[in-house]
């Protein structure tokens, strides 16, 4: 790496008043053609171009953002990181981000402020229990760290929960991924930036994609605010926006997309030292290093690309906060938000390629992809260097659809991410 | 957040209604005939349009009748409001 960062960096700039620290990234006009083209500059899209620069030796590529790098959902989202998730492919996928993930400061150079503080969901009724602890069991049988916790240990291990049996969804248990927990999510697409950049990965900011030139059944460009870009390979990793850049190619995919929101308080001492989740009555919550608390509310049920969400939605998710934590009555909100979120009707993401040569998709994340940008990335890198999915996300491909061999988290596992 | 005309109650807020998805995907007529892309089509595929989309809404906590609304995606407004079994207004596209 150019500009390693070190203790002795540090120094070094500090001597210089830290006037001279080089760029993170480069920013580039656009190369006439490239040998491969990722649409989207989040999380997800900059991982993608950095595992191919790194692990499939493709350098003439670039990264199409139509607005700022991180500036979509990588930067809205709750940062939350788990893989407790039921069924054996999906266990496979996140199960592999996580794992990137406890390594990724290092492998970026960049600290990505991963902290494995836990993830523990919240059980409150009886089919909550045994859905959960039937989760556990799935868990361990592929080697994802989970436990069950009785009312008392989840009171033991985050004090401030009202675990009270007359609440109106009382505590009756939880489950525990100790590995889980948050990141900073700005960081993440900062360090694959650099990391891509540092490779000679071309990284194109405010440059939207205005269509996408077939022949036939391949992809010959792109169409952009910046002029026609020939290339032969696209990989689109546009979250809420998949549809849009789709009908361009003139495909259809099954999404849909809505607005979920998110909103944090005033920063306060520390208070909560783990993320708590609750399916049943849609609400998490974490503490942000800064103090404030990070909470999440739901989507709406409607398609919205407004990135702003109903009030309901949050009024709800407050209600929810305040009972199970009532120390917070007295905490003022700061800021609340919304991202647009593309939804699968099988609430799992796909990770694929198209009946159009040299057109591949990764989307349908859905309200829970921040968790899985490493893995994202590296894996839809794979499918596009060799035109074949790895068999991590072999299942995610978009003909399940036809198929019917869907993976079916909805209901199944925890819906709230 | 917004407020819709139901055609048989008048202004009422978003939160009373429930989205029913994209309007006027037709059921097919010969089920069984249809192929697995046919049926992945019908049951999954979506526009997901940024823009002006037909859609469907029940009236779930008042009259609990379905109807269509023209809305734009992008900025949520509603352009039009048409019961179930009109045709489509023709002036959007």
């Amino acid at each position: 790496m150019k500009n390693k960062y070190s203790v002795f960096s540090l120094i070094k700039n500090a001597l210089s008043q830290h006037e001279n620290w080089q760029q993170a990234w480069g920013n580039p006009e656009p190369k006439k053609e490239y040998e491969a083209i990722i649409v989207g500059g989040g999380g997800h899209g900059l991982a993608t171009a950095y595992y191919l620069a790194k692990k499939h030796n493709l350098k003439n590529i670039a990264v199409l953002e139509k607005g700022w790098i991180g500036g979509g959902n990588t930067g809205r989202n709750t940062t939350i990181i788990r893989s407790n998730y039921l069924w054996d492919a999906s266990a496979g996928l996140y199960d592999h981000a996580l794992k990137l993930w406890e390594n990724l400061s290092q492998e970026l150079n960049y600290n990505v402020m991963f902290s494995q503080r836990g993830v523990m969901n919240l059980a409150h009724n009886l089919q909550d229990v045994r859905d959960l602890k039937r989760r556990t069991h799935a868990n361990r049988l592929n080697g994802i760290d989970a436990v069950w916790l009785n009312t008392e240990e989840v009171k033991k291990f985050c004090p401030i929960i009202n675990t009270s049996p007359d609440i109106r969804y009382p505590v009756l248990g939880g489950t525990l991924q100790r590995r889980a927990g948050t990141a900073r999510h700005d960081a993440v697409a900062w360090g694959y930036a650099r990391g891509a950049s540092d490779m000679g990965v071309d990284i194109i900011q405010n440059c939207e994609v205005k269509g996408i030139k077939r022949n036939g059944d391949k992809v010959e460009g792109l169409e952009t605010t910046k002029g026609f870009i020939k290339t032969n390979k696209i990989g689109v990793v546009a979250a809420g926006h998949s549809s849009v850049i789709a009908n361009m190619a003139g495909i259809k995919l099954p999404l849909e997309s809505k607005p979920l929101q998110a909103l944090v308080s005033e920063p306060v001492k520390p208070i909560i030292d783990t993320v708590v989740m609750s399916n049943a009555v849609h609400a998490y919550v974490s503490q942000s290093d800064k103090g404030e608390l990070v909470i999440g509310a739901g989507t709406d049920s409607y398609v919205s690309y407004t990135q702003r969400g109903s009030h309901n939605i949050v009024e709800e998710t407050l209600k929810a906060i305040l009972e199970l934590y009532p120390i917070f009555s007295r905490m003022k909100m700061l800021r609340q938000w919304g991202g647009i979120v593309d939804i699968c009707p099988d609430a799992s993401p796909i990770i694929s390629k198209t009946n159009i040569k040299g057109l591949y998709f990764n989307c349908g994340w859905g309200t829970g992809g921040f968790k899985a940008t490493p893995g994202s990335g590296d894996l839809f890198a794979h499918t596009i260097a060799n035109d074949e999915p790895h068999k991590l996300n072999a299942a995610f491909n978009l003909n399940r659809f036809v198929s019917g061999d869907l993976v079916d988290e909805h209901g199944a596992a925890a819906v709230a991410h | 957040m917004f407020l819709i005309n139901c055609p048989f109650c008048g202004e009422r807020d978003q939160s009373e209604f429930s989205s029913g998805g994209e309007a006027h995907i037709v059921r097919p007529k010969q089920p069984t005939e249809l192929s697995d892309d046919e049926w992945a089509e019908y049951l999954f595929m979506r526009k997901n349009i940024k823009g002006i989309q037909f859609e469907r809404w029940n009236h779930v906590h008042g009259c609990r009748k379905w109807f269509n609304v023209v809305r734009d995606t992008s900025n949520d407004k509603i352009l039009s409001v048409y019961k179930m079994g009109e045709k489509p207004p023709v002036n959007y596209k």
